[in-house]
């Protein structure tokens, strides 16, 4: 698998590097990390880079992770990226919202390397 | 902290310690690395951290992890795997995302609170010299554990 570059959403900047930690420990390789604390942000970057994984938290302010998602379609750069949901919203509502949305995989916090490698690499081979 | 308002808990919620507990248990052990213990009682530092969690819906009210400076250092230190001593700005960040996932993962754990309650983004206090005053209704479960020997106080306050 080629060096990809991931999108990591999370208002939190400590989640954010403890997320980037699982992807390397998942054997991930990472050729750039993109940071943003909300949905908003994560557009403004996608305006101006490809990426090929988004992983996203959903409760974030300004604008959470269910509505970045479903602005993504119309995103040229990122169009057939797969995203991955990392949040603590546990419910069954969340998890059928968000992949309705589009995500593809959806993992709760508390989490450990190995389930983030579970649920990343699977969609990481597989267009939409 | 003094809280101010709040009554032992009732039967209803008396049963949610353990969950609350095992809630806290598996963030740590997950997250951190790190087990919680039993508390002892201590004279150790004071308790001039706390993390805030606000819950809305069908269970009202507010989670909080009280710990001392300290406590908070090295939680960080552990969840972004460096040095104690190189912690800064991420010790708030790092405490606010503690209490936010034990209260999603407690939420979770109770049948019918996960779809129906919903979380704030969570709110840090540094220091200790303050009140916390909750409706004359509510009720406060707590825990005391330790964390790599020091003092740690989990609480959840419902209101209503």
């Amino acid at each position: 698998m080629d060096a990809i570059t991931a999108l990591i959403v999370d208002d939190s900047s400590v989640m954010r590097k403890i997320v980037e930690r699982s992807l390397r420990q998942a054997g991930i390789d990472l050729s750039q990390i993109l940071e943003a604390g909300n949905g908003a942000e994560a557009l403004s970057i996608l305006a101006e880079h490809r990426v090929d994984l988004i992983l996203c938290d959903i409760n974030m302010p300004v604008m959470d992770g269910l509505e970045f998602i479903k602005r993504l379609p119309g995103v040229t750069n990122a169009k057939n990226v797969p995203v991955v949901m990392i949040t603590t919203e546990g419910s069954e509502a969340h998890v059928v919202q968000a992949l309705s949305c589009g995500a593809r995989g959806y993992i709760r916090k508390p989490f450990t390397a190995e389930q983030v490698k579970e649920h990343v690499i699977p969609v990481l081979g597989v267009k939409a | 902290m003094k809280t101010s308002s709040a009554t032992p808990a009732t039967d209803s919620h008396e049963q949610w310690v353990p969950l609350l507990e095992v809630a806290a248990r598996e963030v740590f052990e997950l997250m951190l690395g790190g087990h919680l213990t039993a508390h002892t009682p201590s004279t150790g530092e004071p308790l001039n951290i706390t993390s805030m969690v606000g819950l809305a819906g069908q269970l009202c009210g507010v989670m909080s992890i009280c710990c001392s400076r300290k406590s908070a250092t090295i939680m960080a230190s552990k969840m972004l795997g460096v040095e104690a001593d190189k912690i800064r700005a991420e010790l708030a960040d790092a405490m606010g995302e503690i209490c936010n996932m034990v209260a999603g993962n407690f939420k979770n754990k109770i049948s019918g609170l996960s779809d129906g309650c919903m979380l704030s983004v969570p709110t840090v206090i540094t220091g200790s010299d303050y009140d916390l005053h909750s409706p004359a209704d509510s009720e406060t479960l707590e825990l005391k554990l330790l964390f790599e020997n020091m003092p740690l106080v989990i609480s959840l306050a419902i209101h209503g």
